[in-house]
């Protein structure tokens, strides 16, 4: 059953080049308003999966629908905005003509084109540069005039693929924020990126794939509130002190001064720092630190980097 | 806005993207250096034929305008020829290669609008180009020598047609190779055609069947040489036609039926475009 409330759904979608499967079996359901990740290694078959979704390429078997719509159809893509990971242009238009241009294949009203092109091009920056020619644009540039690009048409979803390519600091901060903006207006995002670290900061959730198919999709909250590992020094540690630590932790390691333990969740530090304190260690320091997304991705994926 | 919104803004772009990047200018520039030899060597031959003959070879001086007026036909056909591949060849498969083609597809619109928006857009220029020269050598008769070609539009109306033959082969081909293969394919059937039409002239000329059935299977495969001879054999003299000797003239004519033929090719070639694109991976 096809649901319009998904922006996103596929079933079982796959995608062979000869005997290669670029993609296989990829089941996903993007709810509208979510700011998804999609996470993989090089050549696992994101780029592939986000041309399938656009109807860019034809997938060899499965189905896939936006908002309730096959995918493939032109009609559905007037809601999606997307901003391809190597993106290419007509580099004799200029700024403004290009977004104009690409306005006019969305076949937005007319009238709209210029405030929505001005408007655009201040939140990416780049107001003073309507009338020059893209190809004297840096690439962090090209890459601001891509998103605008992908935003003209104020799209319920925008597909994003490697969005902070070539941006510094600043432009990555730019479409954190704008991601957020999106997300607080509704707009559904499909993020791929290679950056853990933006992906942990902005999405709600994250797939994990590799060689073509999906190996886990989890809230990210939900990954982030798991392991935590504590690093303890303190003096008067004894090995009564560590066993009695294992109602909370199966791994504790005890060296001297030096405890380390790995626990579920946040919810028992303050249990087992009154426990140590009670049980008449002298604590110096006490440091959890939460499991990376960088963590779960080598966790999840390996260190083969999908090859 | 209509559902054909993408097949204008294409042809718009095209048309710019070739005016912007001075092919438009180059070419026209060109043309007119062209025009300007063209009419310089007109001028002085005139002058000469006008020592020689006096007012008693008026036959002899009109096949003379008709010669010189088919050469400058001749040529206007090779170069608007020449520069129909090289402007289209890159059209679709550079755009795939380079992925500048992926945010255009990505928008809402049927994918065989942006072929025919880009054949339109082509077509345009190319049309453009053709009047300024073919025009320019028309201008050039008139007021050196106060003649014309017989039978100009319809002359003028093939010469179109190979444009747009050769633009539709060159855009299905951008959609299934690299753009060198598909330059080397376009080239390598207008050459075919070419050498084939000039067996059939020879094989018409000495009555050879076996050479001109070559000339004419040549011709099903890509007939823009066909529907040159068929525009030179409407626009000859008849005592050149019936002598069949001229270099730029035609001794074995098409037939209607060949003409017939290369406007349905060119319509299916174009339609076969339009289909691949819309099917292919990108």
């Amino acid at each position: 059953m096809v649901s319009e409330l998904y922006a996103i759904e596929t079933n079982r979608l796959s995608k062979y080049f000869g005997e290669k499967a670029a993609v296989r079996d990829l089941t996903l359901q993007v709810g509208q308003g979510e700011v998804f990740g999609f996470l993989g290694p090089n050549g696992a078959g994101k780029t592939t999966s986000v041309k399938i979704l656009l109807g860019l390429i034809q997938p060899s078997a499965g189905a896939g629908y936006l908002f309730g719509q096959p995918l493939g159809k032109p009609e559905v893509r007037r809601k999606v905005g997307f901003l391809p990971e190597h993106f290419r242009f007509h580099d004799w238009l200029t700024a403004g003509e290009f977004l104009k241009l690409h306005a006019d294949l969305y076949q937005m009203d007319a009238r709209q084109v210029k405030p929505r092109i001005t408007e655009l091009l201040a939140l990416v920056g780049l107001s003073e540069f309507s009338g020059k020619k893209l190809r004297t644009f840096s690439k962090g540039m090209l890459q601001r005039i891509g998103l605008a690009q992908a935003l003209l048409n104020r799209p319920e979803l925008v597909i994003l693929d490697e969005p902070t390519s070539g941006l510094d600091p600043v432009g990555r901060r730019l479409v954190r924020d704008i991601i957020r903006d999106l997300r607080q207006q509704g707009t559904t995002v499909f993020l791929n990126s290679h950056l853990l670290s933006e992906v942990e900061i902005t999405c709600d959730r994250v797939a994990f794939i590799k060689h073509g198919e999906v190996i886990t999709t989890r809230p990210l909250q939900a990954l982030l509130e798991g392991e935590v590992t504590v690093t303890v020094r303190a003096s008067g540690l004894t090995p009564q002190i560590a066993a009695g630590l294992q109602r909370w932790s199966q791994n504790v390691r005890l060296d001297g001064e030096h405890l380390g333990l790995t626990v579920s969740g946040e919810a028992v530090l303050p249990e087992i720092h009154r426990y140590l304190v009670t049980e008449g260690a002298a604590v110096y320091s006490f440091q959890p630190e939460k499991v990376s997304l960088e963590d779960l991705f080598i966790q999840i994926v390996g260190t083969d980097g999908g090859l | 806005m209509g559902s054909y919104t993408a097949v204008g803004v294409m042809a718009r772009l095209t048309f710019r993207e070739a005016a912007r990047r001075w092919v438009v200018w180059v070419a026209l520039g060109l043309g007119l250096l062209f025009l300007v030899v063209y009419g310089i060597g007109f001028n002085e031959i005139e002058k000469d034929i006008s020592v020689n003959q006096g007012n008693s070879g008026t036959l002899i001086t009109a096949e003379m305008h008709n010669f010189l007026l088919l050469a400058g036909m001749y040529v206007v056909n090779f170069l608007t020829s020449i520069m129909t591949v090289l402007v289209s060849v890159d059209a679709l498969s550079g755009e795939i290669n380079s992925g500048t083609i992926h945010t255009v597809v990505s928008k809402p619109v049927p994918r065989w609008q942006i072929v025919l928006g880009k054949w339109l857009g082509f077509s345009g220029m190319l049309s453009l180009s053709l009047l300024l020269m073919a025009g320019g050598v028309t201008l050039v008769g008139i007021l050196v020598a106060q003649t014309i070609l017989p039978h100009l539009v319809q002359g003028m109306l093939l010469m179109w047609l190979i444009i747009l033959l050769l633009l539709s082969v060159s855009l299905l081909g951008g959609t299934l190779l690299s753009t060198l293969a598909n330059g080397v394919l376009v080239f390598g059937l207008f050459g075919i055609g070419f050498i084939g039409g000039w067996i059939e002239q020879i094989g018409a000329f000495l009555n050879n069947q076996a050479a001109v059935n070559v000339g004419v299977v040549t011709s099903l495969l890509l007939p823009s040489e066909a529907m040159w001879r068929r525009a030179a054999f409407e626009m000859q003299s008849p005592l050149v036609g019936a002598m069949g000797v001229s270099p730029f003239g035609a001794s074995s004519a098409p037939s209607l039926v060949m003409v017939g033929y290369a406007v349905f090719y060119m319509l299916g070639v174009l339609f076969l475009a339009m289909r691949q694109f819309s099917r292919k991976d990108l």
